[in-house]
């Protein structure tokens, strides 16, 4: 598979800083991916996340979106279109007062012709669930609805790849659920590269690959059935694991007889119980 | 013996006008001192409204509220004196944050209070200590420190009034994992120490079932259950037709059941999870 | 409380003075609080006044905003007025007393044309969006910008402004009852006590305002903002028919009251 971010042997380290926030990374990330990036606050992963659309470039090192070097000032706004990005809090990147006018932002930025910005503003609102709500003013909306016009104002770049710094920490399990739900979908079904930024586990589930970050460096990486399966690793790093992994790892630490790994409730219910039956 | 008592509380915004919106609706409840209460229920549910009522911030548009016997809305007088009684930490405490030292941050509930300095001096380090806050932070500015110590020192503001009922709306909002963890054996070491009554608005299924004894769920204005975790999670299907979560473990256990396991009712921990299939791992064996 | 104020709030709709080219929308209020200041007599205020609650009534604006709008200038208003009453010499209604006809006529007076001033600037607000007000704001300055006036920059400064009106007012109300509950008196004591109290409230209050902006800026470079150079709109701009109507109707307007001032009507 093609990867579209590259990064190799990144370090950085904040001006004024003694210790380096990132202490060399080298990730790929494939092209349609789902990718989670899990570590408690410090861990580094949302330093990472603003090296991916250029907020921050490495002091040392090389990251490359698309082909591009990020550190390249003048294919600035080419990275920013490729790469899209939403933060944590919803209010303070939402720019206009009418749902509509701020996903629009971002292709007015970019100087796209008005027939064409209210098509992509109509398709981003759409692909969000938002549409009906496109004249609301934002200040009105829950907070899982802010952040889904917050990814609809970076789909409507046509981005390559949407990075979400945790974006569901200030949200309540409702707002959570929608917007891990509405980025699923982008992936899934529109084929967006999607980058995850969370402390919150259970986000994790259904991604393609798990990034574990501690430190600045990443210390685990791979399929989320797989990672989690390292309870004890998980745990040093202030880090909780699915209570499906979790009762897997204690029941077999009890002597039980458990073949494979599963996430999800029903799957690991049916494991279990296999296991018993013998 | 009750600490605070709500009868027929009713709270409606925008009273008299097109606005009109009933945010709670006949609430009748009775805390004893020194229970760990969680309240549950989506946004909008009217749990903050409530917890605004039980220290006199909101005043309700029927009803009463009692503390300790004391109708909170008598006067003025009884409105203000409540406050200590009651302390309120608010959802991401630490945006309140203002002094330039987290000392004087922490002082700054028990001065209005009009103690003497000797005994703000007392309460300060008390409070920090609950909240394992180092007393090397004090001649700091909060605003230098981290999020997690930001909101340790802003809990510490409101300990600092020594409290009877100490109410939390979202305590562990936002935080990792670790910080959530920290926050609450915190309060659950204040209460421990002080017998204090703790009141925790959470939406986490997972932290209230660790900690809380007793557990009241809003909905659409009204208390739609209220009872001990076992009994509120025994009726994990009305609580997910709220919309609201269960804990893992009692989802868990509800999969496993149906797989044809016979574990016993009442499981919503990972330890009561993990014992219950123990035991039946021990009898098939057997 | 608090989230009562208006200000800046906007009603979207699709009437008539909605649809207004927000230039058009610009140059009307300027024109029209230059008439309300023509007004000299009880009976071009009253033309005027029934100017104001037609454009209301075109507007589908319920007078309800209007007055919750103007609730939070009540102090201003009622301090003009009793300065009027006071300070306007001419037939006492007792003899021996300060207060006058005259003084009572112009306090009535001055408060209509206050309420007028707000309802009109309301008007504005309240039909038009912020992004296209200050759209029309930003193309009205543009031969300001020969004179290398960062005319872009300052419009949208306005337009985050309005934008974080409702935020930072929501903000307030929760810091406030927050510092409450720390037993913060904000209604008690004197007026250097009630100053030094609102202290808990402005400083946290900053911080998140400086917090927020720092935020906001990233959100806005990520979102490949690079000031206001080749930057398009989706909706453009047009005057329609309606507009110069509305143009040539205010002018009329206009040269009425002076009309009406120079008769001393």
């Amino acid at each position: 598979m093609e990867a579209v971010v590259k990064i190799e042997n990144l370090h950085f380290c904040y001006p004024g800083d003694e210790a380096e926030s990132l202490c060399g990374i080298d990730l790929e990330i494939e092209k349609g991916s789902f990718v989670a990036v899990l570590g408690h606050n410090g861990s580094g992963k949302s330093t990472l996340a603003k090296h991916l659309n250029a907020i921050l470039v490495p002091t040392e090192g090389k990251v490359t979106v698309f082909g591009i070097d990020t550190a390249d000032e003048d294919q600035l706004i080419q990275v920013r279109r490729n790469v899209g990005m939403v933060f944590q809090n919803p209010d303070n990147q939402i720019v206009a007062n009418v749902v509509e006018d701020d996903v629009a932002f971002a292709p007015e930025n970019l100087g796209v012709e008005p027939s064409e910005i209210r098509r992509r503003v109509d398709g981003a609102l759409k692909q969000v669930g938002m549409y009906e709500l496109k004249m609301h003013a934002p200040h009105l909306l829950s907070g899982g609805q802010k952040q889904r016009v917050a990814i609809a104002g970076v789909i409507a770049m046509e981005p390559g790849v949407i990075v979400l710094d945790e974006p569901t920490a200030m949200l309540d399990p409702q707002g959570r659920r929608e917007v891990v739900a509405t980025v699923t979908r982008l992936c899934r079904e529109k084929g967006m590269t999607v980058v995850f930024i969370t402390h919150h586990m259970d986000e994790c589930v259904g991604a393609d690959r798990l990034i574990v970050m501690s430190g600045g460096r990443v210390v685990a990486d791979g399929k989320p059935a797989e990672v989690f399966a390292d309870v004890e690793l998980m745990e040093l790093e202030g880090l909780s694991v699915p209570e499906t992994t979790r009762l897997v790892h204690d029941l077999r630490q009890a002597g039980a007889d458990i073949k494979g790994e599963a996430l999800d409730t029903e799957a690991c219910a049916k494991l279990i119980a296999e296991a018993l039956k013998h | 013996m009750s600490v605070i008592k709500t009868e027929k509380l009713t709270h409606i915004y925008s009273m008299g006008t097109p606005f009109e919106k009933v945010a709670i609706e006949g609430i009748d409840i009775d805390i004893p001192q020194g229970q760990l209460l969680a309240v549950i229920g989506h946004t909008g549910s009217g749990k903050s409204t409530f917890i605004q009522h039980l220290n006199a911030l909101l005043q309700p548009s029927s009803g009463a509220v009692y503390c300790q016997g004391e109708d909170i809305n008598k006067d003025k007088f009884s409105r203000r004196d409540v406050k200590w009684k009651v302390g309120l930490v608010f959802q991401y405490p630490e945006y309140q944050l203002f002094e330039e030292t987290v000392y004087k941050d922490i002082a700054f509930g028990p001065s209005n209070m009009k103690l003497s300095a000797e005994e703000i001096d007392q309460r300060v380090r008390e409070a920090a200590a609950f909240v394992g806050v180092d007393e090397e932070l004090f001649e700091h500015s909060p605003l230098e420190l981290s999020g997690g110590q930001k909101r340790r020192i802003a809990i510490a503001g409101v300990i600092a009034m020594r409290p009877q009922v100490l109410i939390l709306d979202e305590p562990t909002a936002g935080l990792d994992p670790r910080g959530c963890q920290q926050i609450l054996e915190n309060i659950c070491d204040y209460r421990e120490k002080t017998g204090a009554t703790v009141i925790i608005v959470s939406h986490s299924m997972d932290d209230v079932a660790k900690i809380a004894e007793r557990i009241v769920v809003f909905h659409k204005g009204k208390v739609a259950m209220d009872g001990s975790p076992e009994e509120i999670f025994c009726r994990a299907e009305e609580l997910m037709d709220i919309g609201l979560d269960i804990p893992r473990a009692a989802e868990l256990a509800i999969a496993l059941r149906r797989e044809g396991l016979g574990l016993p009712e009442g499981i919503y921990t990972h330890e009561q999870l993990l014992a219950a299939i123990l035991a039946v791992k021990e009898g098939s064996a057997c | 409380m608090l989230k009562d104020i208006t200000l800046g709030q906007y009603f979207p709709g699709e009437t008539v003075v909605h649809k207004l080219d927000p230039r058009t929308k610009l140059i009307l209020v300027v024109v029209y609080i230059i008439s309300l200041f023509q007004a000299t007599n009880w009976i071009s205020y009253a033309f005027i006044t029934l100017l104001t609650a037609l454009c209301l009534k075109l507007s589908h604006i319920r007078a309800r905003n209007i007055f919750k709008g103007l609730k939070p200038m009540l102090f201003i208003i009622l301090l003009t007025a009793v300065l009027n009453i006071f300070y306007t010499t001419g037939t006492p209604i007792i003899p021996g007393w300060p207060i006058t006809w005259e003084g009572i006529a112009r306090a009535i007076q001055m408060m209509l044309r206050i309420c007028l001033l707000i309802t009109g600037t309301f008007l504005l607000t309240y039909t038009t969006s912020p992004i296209s007000l200050t759209d029309g704001l930003e193309k009205l300055m543009n031969p300001l910008k020969k004179l290398r006036l960062p005319v872009h920059e300052m419009t949208i400064m306005l337009s985050m402004a309005l934008r974080f009106i409702p935020t930072l007012v929501e903000e307030t109300d929760k810091i406030m009852s927050a510092q409450k509950a720390r037993g913060a008196d904000f209604e008690t004591g004197s007026l250097v006590d009630r100053a030094k109290a609102m202290l808990p409230i402005l400083v946290p209050l900053f911080v998140s305002a400086f917090r927020r902006a720092d935020e906001l800026a990233v959100a806005m470079e990520s979102r490949c903002y690079h000031g206001g150079e080749g930057r398009t709109r989706m909706k453009k701009l047009k005057f329609a028919a309606r507009d110069i109507f509305a143009l040539i109707l205010g002018a009329a307007v206009l040269a009425l009251m002076m009309f009406m001032k120079k008769l001393g009507i």
